[in-house]
């Protein structure tokens, strides 16, 4: 008999005043009873509407039933068949909006905590496995892959399991991608980051750092140098800020650059020889899961107030649901139909506050989101000395300018088809790179397609 | 990892280090840089390429000792490796169609303007070398500019070696003098740029700056690096970092740099600290 309770298990996760203050993980896992009895609510349809809406089309409910018999390497195997980075997925992926939102639980009372489960299972195999993983069979041709993010690494882990020798290119010292410079240790620690990329090294792939592609060495090149097939997944690119006065004001930071001196180079640790201000009273501007984290992490680096400026109002936010109220419950404030139009200075350049205009929502926009117009004569001033610009990013033009015969749309963004194939021949491209700014599962699945593409590609190549 | 093939201490601020880097080595030009970390707590830090040979597969960088991470990097000695080197980075500097130039390169900055004076040299080119620095004992590459100028006028702040005075002194009697100059290249601290630039702009003369601006990735990722050229804003890593030094904002790019200056004292103590112990 199925569990019918209409509510899912929760999360157990650490208190919001103590979290806000420390980097340590916010959600903390499932146990085995609780992972099993969330198990119990999966009715195990047939006609499986959960793998539909996951982009990377995991087999739910096989390994929840996998789950239920207590069988959880069973259900890794499961997971991992389609999913390069299962510890990862259970913690980033937006589930309310794919599996969890086609879950016929959902209809009536909670969705399976599909998302939930995923980590468990994941966190299970990573504490317990023994088993090695073998590296596949050699089929003798090779893959080149630029950029260590999510869309490159399951590229890569796919390939390396059909035998291609496989090569990622990453222009960081590190691999990850957005996954250990972007996302904050709070949400996915970077040990767990690591683990996944130590998997896929055991797979054969090889991960070369510090190679920027367009620079130290180029798409041709890397063709001369016998790769059949290059996938780029080189990510959403450079920041964008506002235009506005006083922009570029000592403390006023692009979320990409906060995120990075951060997560990445861990300026949190005393240890680290890289700064990030401590500030006071700190504005993010922008309504999405990078806003999220940026605020987040600063309220960690110690400041007493942050406030998340969005011009639009709560509804429209991109966030997810989830991100907003760990925020909140952490005491950022929200400060929505506002819009900043000028930084202000001291004498000496540092940020002393952020003048901003209140906001009305009008008629909606090509994107249908309503609009927001400004009140007249509703400027007010913030009382900050930080501002975190998280308002999107444009696609990095480095190898679109060395590469003849990419082409790309008004935006900069790869042109590529439903298959990843960009206008060049045995060129794939997908994530950020192609889509602009979206999310880690969406990369994953353009890697994962793009993958079958290039398979095919070289084996009609050689017939 | 990469491989400290040679080192050399050019005075008792400045360092000269071979990298063991082929990758960037074979694709390096003069006004390009690197970005390295020296070990794992490292932090990134942007060095202007001093020069590369590309058969050894080596690239050189000249460094001053300012801060923790250079401190940590010249305990470094040869044979020793360093964590992270990436390049070659930013767009190189254009020698195109140039028939005569006056390089004026002050302090460490005359580690990035001599590999520049070497190639308009050996393409050709009629170089003037104006390089300054405070005094006789920080003189660095003077051998070296000799050899690649037509002119060269060494300056020091306390008249202990060359002719005393500064840069500007020298480049502005150049000018007077009736030299004429397509144009001047100049490279070293802000404050020497903004007044080189200064007088240029008086004469009428292209004048191109070599910025080095606070980094991390150095790919256009953060935007850290930014500055306001001709009222845009530009990213030193991926536009420059040779940008038209009569639109540069001198003022916002100095006050920008010392945007850390309280943690990258604190740090540079303890790395002093620490090495005087191991020491």
């Amino acid at each position: 008999m199925p569990n019918m309770s209409l509510k899912k298990n929760e999360m157990p996760a650490q208190e919001p005043n103590i979290r806000n203050k420390n980097f340590s993980e916010v959600a903390l896992g499932y146990s085995k009873e609780t992972a099993v009895d969330e198990s119990t609510r999966c009715l195990n349809c047939k006609n499986k509407p959960c793998v539909e809406g996951c982009p990377v089309n995991i087999d739910i409910p096989a390994f929840i039933q996998k789950v239920q018999q207590e069988d959880f390497e069973g259900a890794y195997d499961i997971i991992s068949s389609s999913s390069s980075l299962p510890a990862v997925c259970g913690r980033v992926c937006p589930q309310e909006t794919q599996c969890e939102g086609k879950c016929v639980r959902g209809i009536k009372g909670d969705p399976v905590g599909i998302g939930r489960l995923e980590r468990f299972v994941a966190d299970w195999h990573n504490e317990n496995s023994t088993a090695a993983v073998t590296k596949p069979a050699s089929n003798g041709h090779r893959a080149a892959i630029i950029g260590a993010g999510p869309a490159g690494l399951t590229c890569a882990g796919d390939l390396a399991r059909m035998g291609y020798q496989v090569t990622v290119y990453e222009a960081l010292h590190l691999a990850g991608g957005v996954l250990v410079y972007g996302i904050p240790e709070f949400r996915l620690p970077k040990a767990i980051v690591q683990k996944e990329i130590d998997g896929l090294k055991a797979l054969g792939v090889e991960i070369n750092t510090n190679t920027v592609v367009g620079k130290t060495i180029t798409v041709d090149e890397l063709f001369e140098q016998g790769f059949e097939a290059i996938f780029i997944g080189s990510g959403a690119g450079l920041p964008r800020f506002m235009g506005i006065p006083g922009e570029n004001l000592k403390g006023v930071y692009s979320a990409n650059e906060f995120l990075t001196r951060t997560n990445l180079m861990k300026a949190y640790n005393e240890d680290s020889d890289t700064p990030v201000q401590r500030a006071k009273n700190v504005a993010v501007v922008g309504g999405g899961n990078v806003a999220m984290d940026a605020a987040r992490c600063a309220k960690r680096l110690g400041a007493e107030n942050v406030y998340i400026v969005y011009r639009r109002g709560e509804a429209e936010m991109p966030a997810r649901n989830e991100e907003i109220e760990h925020a909140k419950e952490e005491g950022i404030i929200f400060k929505t139909l506002n819009n900043p139009v000028e930084i202000l200075g001291d004498e000496h350049k540092f940020v002393t506050g952020m003048k901003c205009i209140e906001m009305e929502l009008g008629e909606p926009d090509e994107s249908g989101r309503r609009s927001p117009v400004e009140k007249k004569g509703s400027e007010f001033v913030l009382d900050v000395d930080c501002v975190i610009m998280s308002i999107g990013t444009s696609p990095n033009p480095l190898i679109r300018n060395t590469t003849k015969g990419l082409e790309t749309n008004r935006r900069g963004c790869f042109v590529a088809d439903e298959n990843g194939l960009t206008s060049r021949e045995g060129v794939y491209a997908g994530g950020d790179a192609v889509t602009g700014a979206a999310t880690v599962i969406l990369a994953m699945g353009a890697g994962k397609t793009a993958a079958k593409a290039m398979d095919e590609y070289i084996k009609n190549k050689q017939g | 990892m990469y491989k400290i093939v040679r080192k050399k201490v050019l005075n008792p601020t400045v360092t000269l280090m071979d990298i063991d880097a082929p990758m960037v080595a074979k694709k390096a030009e003069p006004g390009q840089f690197i970005i390295l970390r020296v070990d794992e707590s490292g932090e990134r830090i942007p060095l202007t390429v001093a020069d590369f040979d590309r058969d050894k597969g080596t690239v050189t960088i000249i460094f001053q000792i300012v801060g923790a991470t250079t401190e940590k990097l010249n305990a470094k000695n040869e044979g020793d490796y360093i964590q992270d080197f990436v390049g070659p980075l930013g767009v190189e500097s254009h020698t195109d169609g140039l028939k005569k130039v006056a390089v004026v390169g002050g302090g460490v900055g005359c580690a990035i303007a001599y590999p520049i004076a070497k190639k308009l040299h050996n393409l050709g080119c009629e170089v003037h070398s104006v390089v300054g620095f405070r005094n006789k004992d920080l003189v660095i590459l003077e051998e070296e500019f000799d050899a690649v100028s037509d002119k060269l006028c060494m300056m020091t702040d306390d008249g202990s070696h060359g002719t005393k005075g500064l840069v500007t002194d020298a480049l502005k009697q150049l000018i007077e003098s009736g030299e004429k100059y397509d144009e001047v290249i100049t490279i070293g601290p802000l404050i020497m740029m903004k007044f080189v630039c200064a007088l240029t702009k008086q004469y009428g003369i292209k004048t191109v700056v070599s910025m080095n601006p606070i980094m991390i990735d150095g790919t256009g990722m953060c935007g850290g690096c930014r500055l306001s050229v001709g009222g845009e804003t530009k990213f030193a890593c991926v536009d420059g970092p040779d940008f038209d030094g009569h639109l540069v904002d001198f003022d916002e790019a100095i006050e920008r740099s010392s945007m850390y200056k309280p943690f990258e004292r604190k740090k540079h103590e303890e790395v002093c600290n620490l090495l005087k112990k191991q020491g």
